[in-house]
């Protein structure tokens, strides 16, 4: 039991400031192994997670490095040093805290590994790169805490299972250490708590009072959503007012293109010329920052953001949070919705503002979970190999090992407490060999055993490579784009995307039309341009699928007789369906065909997510084209996949046999570009290849390979190589998501309702509407290749 | 054959899919830049292992190309080895394979950049070689004619209806031929790149190579 110690007390007393009763809990926990705070925003959870450190520090005994702080942001750990220095001075602490992150200079970083700070502030990749160096013993001796910061998003990425495997690494180093994690509200705090704690270690739970009920609704409007759409412009007036009736409010969207539409859109509503920002990832850092800036300040009276803004900082004094598009996923929704208001024990408020007819069931569903506090998320998997491979390299970088200790080492990480030995030999062989069928490289092997049988680097030259790879998020590779003449940075744009422009082309990028120019030097160059609609940006932001439980909910309001909860244009609909067709049910599959303007039409209620029914739909047709359906598209939402063809179907049920589903799946991702993509995700991450240096790509001749050329080339002559195994399991957990596929299957098990019908039903209608359609082709790209080709002689008048 | 027929000073020519330019009146197979053993170079300065299959899977098409054109000679066009060193290196399989394809056909080995020195495998070892009116080096000369060279790795992109498409390419106007890379790992330069836009004529053609070798007017950077 830490007291608080008077000097605190005082300093708490002067401020005028009670301590929470969470962070008095933190101080009398302070021994506890492994202990998860779980606290709105808002409630001093970072003064509660630092709180033990400082009055341990208070004495001046410790030397050198007593706490690491690891944060997913930059950003958060430059804030949280500025944060903690305030108290410390004020109180006469005789305390050293910095930060160290990728923008920290190579000096300062020297000198930090000579001689370490009280409190490091740090992220996970610079905590892995620390791990790496010879002298990390030596640096890590004292240490006695390390807090985890929004452990919750950390969690649900490769970057936490990298961390833990850094804290057990770190614990073989510093034995006793202690683990604090610092959460906002998850479903399932005692997993939080074990993936923090060393595994089989006690994982303690201490759950801040939450504080009270959000006020939370649907927007209503008098004109009812679209039919289908995701950008929310027909609620633009009705935002415009929550605006001006608020001090300041974040306006969030799920993907930054739909971001961008809306905020072109706001402006042109905005005859009151209220400050209003934008704030997305793919916008240039300068922008962000001035943007942060200005809501600190008070400046703004709203910003229209994605996901880059639900971690982090207090940002000015939010008092009302706008979700535009259906929330997906209830526990990021509620997350979300505690950004506003940031006084503890006030209620947060927000608005949903469903997108089309089909979001207003999804936002009602999210309501009720929301009140329900029924969060959702799904069960962590096993740590992935590839960061275990990444590992194994790191470890080879800080100096010899045995192979018995790293193994004994890496159980010790939650993740993969249920490693097995098998697995861990294989990625031990692939960092050392390559682990290939064809044994190639035994003079040049990366990792060699010396008489001891210790592993190590067979070239020290190889660390420097190593290092420069540390980390499992990916970039994609994306070219800057800049004002014509030397103008300002506006941001960023996929280098897919840049390849598909044509001078003259217009989008939209930070609110703004503009005109693309050219590529100079690898720099997208635009002007502004006077055009009112633009040629839409596709940004690389995430489409996420709806929860499965989120799913289920939807599925359940289906089930009742009538929807005196939702607005009236929306439950006539569903009796609508109801009375023509039926409505989709938990335990059973709804199957619609129908003629519709000259094609015959098949209608898949999977309700399996927006990546689970689009796997659904490649799967389909091509079983519907051996069966001499022909079919010619398909496109697939978070609940249905229509599908178009020549020929109606008239026994739709052999074509859901899960077996043979499954079969067709493994023949189908040998070729396929979502195979491609994780491949080079894996790869990059397991080392097999290198990031692309920014000055690799100036020069035009790359440093690294062809991802998709080692991928072919590992098909064709290894296919049981530990990558191809890993990037089946990724893309199934992934892109591909065949879990949610699998899962449907169960939950049906066979029970198809097949409605066979003479038209076009009411909740099939939207579907005709979605963009994103999948044109299904055998030999056609070729063909459009070879149209493409002739068209481009025949303009310049040459005969092929 | 599966090609692309043109004519350079003269001579009939022809672009394979593959990557490989055919002279039928000397019966000549022309390859650019294997770069044979690149996986063994990049472990051997302390890369990862990439799948240390380029070298078989490089051999096997050039094997299928020498099967299906029936050539009497194979010139290899220059960085034919990632280095010396890896030529050295070079397997005893893919050492008796080459051997196999050199029986009963005449093997030339023109020097590149990466595999200047000689190799002990069969074959002539040439800095260049004049067949008039044609000459074969490893990197074009500006304002030479009848040229025919490799080194640049050229590659284009056209847009279909389905997307982006970038492939490896010939690039040929009514001077030269620059021959696309046909080894297994070899990466691209884009053709909108300097040193290939200033290169070639304003009406050069850019061949795609594919199951189709698509031609296409080179693909420049705007204006």
């Amino acid at each position: 039991m830490t007291a608080l110690p008077p000097r605190f007390s005082d300093w708490f007393a002067a401020r005028g400031w009670e301590i929470h009763p969470h962070q008095a809990e933190m101080l009398a926990r302070a021994d506890a192994p492994a202990l998860l705070l779980v606290a709105p925003t808002g409630g001093g959870k970072t003064l509660a997670g630092f709180l033990p450190t400082l009055a341990e520090l208070a004495d001046g005994a410790h030397e050198g490095l007593h706490t690491l702080y690891v944060s997913p942001l930059k950003a958060l750990a430059a804030d949280i040093r500025r944060n903690l220095t305030r108290p410390i001075e004020e109180m006469g602490l005789p305390v050293r805290v910095e930060d160290r992150t990728g923008d920290t200079s190579y000096t300062k970083k020297r000198r930090q590994r000579a001689d370490p700070p009280h409190i490091l502030l740090t992220t996970p990749e610079s905590l892995a790169l620390l791990t790496s160096y010879e002298d990390a013993p030596r640096i890590f001796a004292g240490l006695r805490r390390v807090i985890v910061d929004e452990i919750h998003a950390l969690a649900e990425s490769k970057r936490g299972d990298q961390l833990m495997l850094a804290l057990a690494r770190l614990e073989s180093l510093a034995p006793g250490l202690r683990r604090v994690g610092l959460s906002a509200t998850v479903e399932d705090p005692p997993a939080l708590a074990r993936f923090l704690a060393r595994a089989e270690a006690p994982a303690e739970v201490l759950t801040a009072d939450p504080g009270p009920d959000p006020d939370i609704r649907m927007m209503r409007t008098r004109a009812a959503p679209p039919w289908a759409g995701g950008g929310g412009a027909y609620a633009i007036p009705k935002v415009l007012d929550a605006v001006r009736a608020h001090r300041t409010t974040l306006i969030f969207h799920n993907t930054r293109a739909q971001a961008e539409i809306f905020f072109h859109n706001l402006w042109l509503a905005n005859d009151d010329g209220l400050p209003i920002g934008i704030h997305h990832g793919s916008l240039d850092r300068g922008q962000r920052e001035r943007v942060e800036a200005a809501m600190t300040a008070g400046a703004l009276r709203a910003v229209v953001c994605t996901g880059s803004l639900d971690l982090g900082i207090d940002w000015g004094d939010v008092d009302l949070v706008i979700q535009v598009g259906a929330p997906k996923n209830v526990k990021r929704l509620v997350q979300r919705i505690g950004r506003a208001n940031h006084r503890y024990n006030a209620p947060s408020k927000a608005l949903l503002v469903p997108a089309n007819r089909f979001e207003v069931v999804e936002c009602e569903a999210a309501l009720q979970a929301v009140r329900e506090r029924d969060l959702d998320g799904a069960p962590r998997g096993p740590g992935p190999l590839d960061v275990l491979c990444q590992h194994i390299l790191i470890a080879a970088c800080a100096g010899p090992f045995h192979a018995d200790d790293l193994f004994a080492e890496v159980r010790r990480a939650d993740p993969y407490a249920g490693l097995t030995r098998a697995d861990f030999d294989a990625c031990l062989d692939f960092a050392a060999t390559g682990g290939y069928a064809l044994r190639a490289y035994d003079r040049w092997q990366r990792l060699k055993q010396d008489a001891q049988g210790r592993w190590h680097l067979r070239d020290p030259r190889a660390a420097q490579r190593i290092r420069m790879n540390i980390g499992t998020i990916q970039d994609t590779d994306t070219l800057k784009v800049r004002m014509r003449g030397r103008g300002p940075m506006l941001g960023e744009v996929e280098e897919g995307f840049a390849a598909s422009l044509s001078p003259g082309d217009t989008f939209l990028i930070g609110g703004r039309i503009v005109r693309y120019d050219g590529l100079r030097e690898l720099t997208v160059e635009v002007s502004p341009s006077p055009r009112r609609t633009p040629k839409i940006a596709v940004f690389n932001g995430t489409k996420f699928a709806t929860s499965t439980q989120l799913s289920a909910r939807i599925l359940r309001l289906f089930g009742q007789d009538a929807w005196p909860e939702l607005p009236a244009h929306t439950a006539e609909w569903l009796a609508l369906q109801r009375r023509i067709s039926r409505l989709p049910a938990p335990d059973r599959l709804l199957i619609e065909t129908f003629p519709h303007e000259g094609r015959q039409h098949l209608v898949a209620y999977g309700f399996a997510g927006r990546n689970g029914q689009q796997t659904l739909g490649l799967l389909l047709t091509k079983r519907m084209e051996e069966m001499g359906l022909d079919p010619l598209g398909f496109v697939s939402t978070d609940y249905a996949t229509l599908i178009w063809g020549l020929e109606a179907v008239p026994d739709p049920a052999p074509l859901f046999d899960i077996a043979a589903l499954e079969a067709g799946l493994e023949r189908w991702l040998a070729s396929n570009a979502v195979m491609k993509r994780t491949f080079r995700a894996s790869a990059t991450i397991a080392g097999l290849i290198e990031r692309n240096t920014p000055a690799a790509r100036k020069s035009g001749k790359q440093a690294t390979f062809s991802s998709d050329i080692l991928y072919d080339t590992l098909r064709k002559y290894d296919p049981d190589h530990l990558m191809l195994r890993i990037t089946r399991t990724e893309a199934m957990r992934g892109l591909v998501d065949f879990d949610r596929v699998r899962e449907m299957c169960a939950r049906v098990a066979g029970r198809i309702d097949h409605a066979a019908l003479e038209r076009i039903t009411p909740l099939a209608a939207p579907l005709f509407l979605e963009p994103g359609r999948v044109p299904v082709e055998g030999a056609g790209r070729e063909r459009l290749a070879e149209e493409a080709a002739a068209a481009l002689m025949a303009e310049a008048g040459l005969d092929a | 054959m599966n090609g692309y027929d043109f004519t350079l000073a003269g001579q009939q020519l022809c672009a394979l899919g593959s990557g490989a330019l055919w002279w039928p009146e000397r019966r000549m197979l022309c390859v650019a830049d294997l770069h044979l053993g690149k996986a063994e170079r990049h472990a051997r300065r302390g890369g990862a292992a990439l799948p240390p299959y380029e070298t078989a899977d490089t051999l096997e098409r050039l094997d299928a190309d020498i099967a299906a054109t029936g050539a009497g000679c194979v010139l290899c066009l220059g960085d034919s080895f990632d280095d010396d060193a890896a030529a050295q290196a070079l397997p005893e399989a893919a050492r008796l394979w080459i051997a196999r394809l050199q029986a009963g056909r005449s093997w030339i080995w023109i020097a590149g950049n990466h595999d200047p020195g000689p190799v002990d495998l069969g074959g002539t070892h040439l800095a260049e070689l004049p067949a008039p009116p044609l000459v074969f080096r490893h990197i074009a000369i500006p304002g030479a004619a009848g040229e025919i060279s490799g080194h640049y790795h050229p590659k284009a992109r056209i847009r279909t209806r389905a997307g982006t498409l970038a492939r490896r390419a010939f690039l040929i106007d009514r001077d030269r031929v620059v021959l696309p890379a046909y080894g297994t790992y070899t990466g691209g330069l884009d053709c909108h790149d300097r040193a290939l836009a200033d290169l070639m004529r304003p009406d050069a053609l850019a061949v795609l190579t594919g199951p189709r070798p698509l031609p296409v007017p080179m693909p420049r950077r705007a204006a």
